[in-house]
């Protein structure tokens, strides 16, 4: 070890010259190839047309770049009897997305908010019961939840599917609000108590905005976590409000005739584009709301 | 008028009663300083008062109302908190504005107060800043302008100083004292500073362990501290304590210790003297030791000008030079004792010096109960 590095132990080494780091980034490498190789299949297939499809290697570049598969994908491919594409289902998606996201995070900030700073009675328990709920697989609670909303009329409607995302979303977003808010100086919500806020006041006024990056963290969640379900919207969307999921497996079951792969792998893509969306333009937040220290249980 | 009564308070937490049968009663326009180390229940206390802890028994009363269970917002009480507890997201006008917008007082009221508390503490040109945009100072000004906004009757001051550095420790806290002294209002200030707590308070609240042990003005409970506790909490460098025993000279009484006896002034006990022959701890105040071995000057004619007794020789083992003084730790046949040397007489290590004392200003306890004698 030369002089220089005895006067400067934490100096850091290049990323080549250690192993570990090597090892590190091999596996990241080796990680995202996994994750990147089937996309790149599948984007590459969704440009061919079906003849191409037929006499190319599933790597090989399409020989003309077709937007066909797209179109049909969207608007004229058949998903069961209708033949009208996926975009019904896209926008029944968005439908479905943005009052269980808003709903799910509102609440949820508010019962974090209400666990972390007002010691009310049976607080505790509520709490406990809210985490076994967020250990029980949705499957467990599937009929019960049908035999529950069938009297209320709600299922097959999209407020029924709406309310059923909001209540599996409870515990999880209860969870990562109580915790944020509990790391945040007591005091802080003493001041404004003695100030007179009430409860709602205080939330509104003063924890809500203090918890934007949190609120990013569960939104991002929640929305593709709502975006990627298949099997609540299967059950409980009806036929009129069937989610892009649900559409897009239609469309690829349904088999009149050759499959085409490539109307397939375009309507998947569709479907896929939306979290895809979701984590390039909020991603930072996304970061910034982990880093804050609160997806820490 | 009494702004604040406080009666056979106790709270629990997490079981522990961490305030115990407190009483405690706050005139209206005091400065009162509530001093105890750190963990003695000093915050828990101001919690309780405003409506921010509930007790598990007793009563507290503002303004002569019973408000043990209002909710804190009806309490007409301002805090400063210890950590500040500033609105992060709030501009240092709603930071000040706050309490008055969630009590829906109208807007122009608002900017008004708002503009007044800001000028009195030269906050006006930093309103639109941001908490994270100030320094510790400017914060702690925030934080006093927070709870003045409410011209609050009663203002709870929890350690406000104690964040800051030692410099601006010492400004403020001369500011704190001119604000009292301007607005006139009632403070309660909580720290675990000696020098703060003796230059701010009115009267002083000696605490410990939820209780508190002494409660009178800043020189009483200084000249003559009601127990051991207080006597050795407050002072720098502490009061010397020497265990010894009551010998009953003719009519007089006096102290005798190893190589020690002090003559001691009827006027020095509290109640009935005590009895010969009684083991007693007496309490001395180093600035109450005097060195006689300036030249001229004997031990003989110390012992006899004034209250002064002569106890016997000492021998240096420390010195620690602070600037205008410094404190000598000498080694008496009794133990060791602190003193201090204003005269700027130079004294060297392991020299042996000529003692006295002031008599009149000595304290005794009761060697079991720790009590003042
Ligand atoms: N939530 C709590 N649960 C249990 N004990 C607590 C709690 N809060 C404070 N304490 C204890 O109560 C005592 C008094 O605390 P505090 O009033 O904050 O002291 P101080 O302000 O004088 O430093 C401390 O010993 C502390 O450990
Ligand atoms: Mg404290």
């Amino acid at each position: 070890m030369s002089a220089q590095q005895l006067m400067r132990p934490s100096a850091p080494r290049r990323w080549y010259a250690d192993p570990a780091r090597l090892a590190l980034l091999a596996l990241l490498v080796s990680a995202a190839l996994c994750f990147l190789l089937p996309l790149y299949v599948m984007s590459l297939t969704s440009f061919k047309s079906m003849e191409e499809i037929r006499n190319t290697s599933l790597f090989a570049l399409p020989p003309q770049l077709s937007f066909a598969a797209w179109q049909a994908a969207w608007s004229s491919a058949c998903t069961g009897v209708a033949c009208e594409g996926i975009s019904a289902g896209f926008w029944n998606s968005v439908l479905i997305v943005i009052p269980s996201t808003l709903i799910a995070v509102g609440l949820g900030a508010l019962n974090g908010y209400a666990l972390a700073f007002w010691r009310l009675r049976g607080a505790g328990s509520l709490f406990a019961v809210l985490m076994i709920g967020a250990f029980l697989p949705i499957q467990v609670m599937m009929l019960p939840l049908v035999r529950l909303l069938a009297p209320l009329h709600l299922v097959g409607t999209l407020t029924g599917i709406i309310i059923v995302h909001v209540i599996f979303s409870m515990p999880v977003m209860t969870l990562i609000f109580r915790n944020y808010y509990a790391a945040l100086p007591r005091e802080l919500f003493l001041a404004a108590r003695l100030d007179g806020a009430g409860f709602l006041y205080a939330f509104l006024r003063l924890m809500l905005p203090m918890s934007l990056p949190m609120l990013a963290v569960a939104a991002i969640m929640q929305a593709t976590g709502v975006w990627n379900d298949y099997l609540l919207g299967l059950v409980f969307a009806g036929r009129e409000h069937l989610p892009m999921t649900v559409q897009l497996n239609n469309l690829v079951n349904t088999t009149t005739g050759t499959r085409e792969y490539n109307v397939d792998m375009a309507a998947t893509l569709l479907t896929a584009l939306v979290p895809l969306l979701i984590y390039a333009l909020a991603g930072r937040w996304f970061v910034r709301g982990i880093a804050a220290g609160s997806l820490k249980a | 008028m009494t702004a604040l009564t406080v009666e056979q308070l106790s709270v629990q937490l997490g079981g522990r009663r961490v305030i115990d049968q407190l009483d405690l009663q706050v005139e209206s326009g005091e400065f009162l300083v509530l001093l105890g180390a750190s963990g003695c229940g000093k915050s828990t206390l101001l919690h309780t008062v405003a409506g921010l802890q509930a007790p598990h028994s007793g009563r507290v009363l503002i303004d002569g109302v019973d408000r043990t269970w209002s909710d804190p917002g009806e309490r007409n009480v301002g805090m400063v908190f210890q950590s500040y507890a500033l609105y992060p997201t709030l501009s240092v006008e709603g930071n000040l504005g706050f309490g008055l917008r969630a009590r829906g007082v109208a807007r122009r009221e608002v900017r008004e107060r708002v503009l007044r508390v800001a000028q009195l503490l030269q906050l006006d040109a930093l309103l639109e800043r941001k908490p994270a945009q100030l320094s510790g100072g400017q914060r702690q000004r925030v934080a006093i302008g927070r709870a003045l906004v409410r011209e609050a009757g009663l203002l709870l001051l929890d350690e406000p100083l104690s964040n800051l550095d030692a410099g601006l420790r010492a400004t403020l806290r001369r500011e704190l004292k001119l604000l009292h002294q301007r607005l006139g209002a009632t403070m309660i200030h909580v720290t675990h500073d000696q020098v703060e707590a003796l230059t701010l308070a009115t009267r002083l609240a000696v605490m410990q362990e939820g209780r508190i042990r002494q409660l009178g003005t800043p020189e009483e409970v200084y000249r003559r501290p009601a127990n051991r506790f207080v006597a050795g909490f407050i002072g720098s460098p502490a009061m010397n304590f020497i265990e010894g025993s009551i010998a009953r000279v003719g009519a007089s009484l006096q102290f005798c210790a190893t190589g020690l006896r002090i003559d001691l002034p009827a006027q020095l006990f509290n109640a009935a003297p005590p009895l010969d022959g009684e083991s007693l701890v007496l309490g001395l105040r180093p600035e109450h030791i005097r060195f006689a071995t300036a030249p001229g000057v004997s031990s003989a004619q110390i012992a006899h000008s004034g209250q002064d007794a002569h106890i016997g020789a000492g021998k240096v083992s420390l010195i620690e030079p602070l600037g205008s003084h410094e404190v000598l730790w000498l080694e008496l046949e009794c133990g060791t004792v602190a003193a201090l040397n204003h005269q700027g007489q130079r004294y060297n290590r392991g020299e042996l010096v000529k003692l006295a004392v002031d008599a009149a200003a000595v304290s005794l306890f009761d060697a079991t109960s720790g009590e003042r004698c």
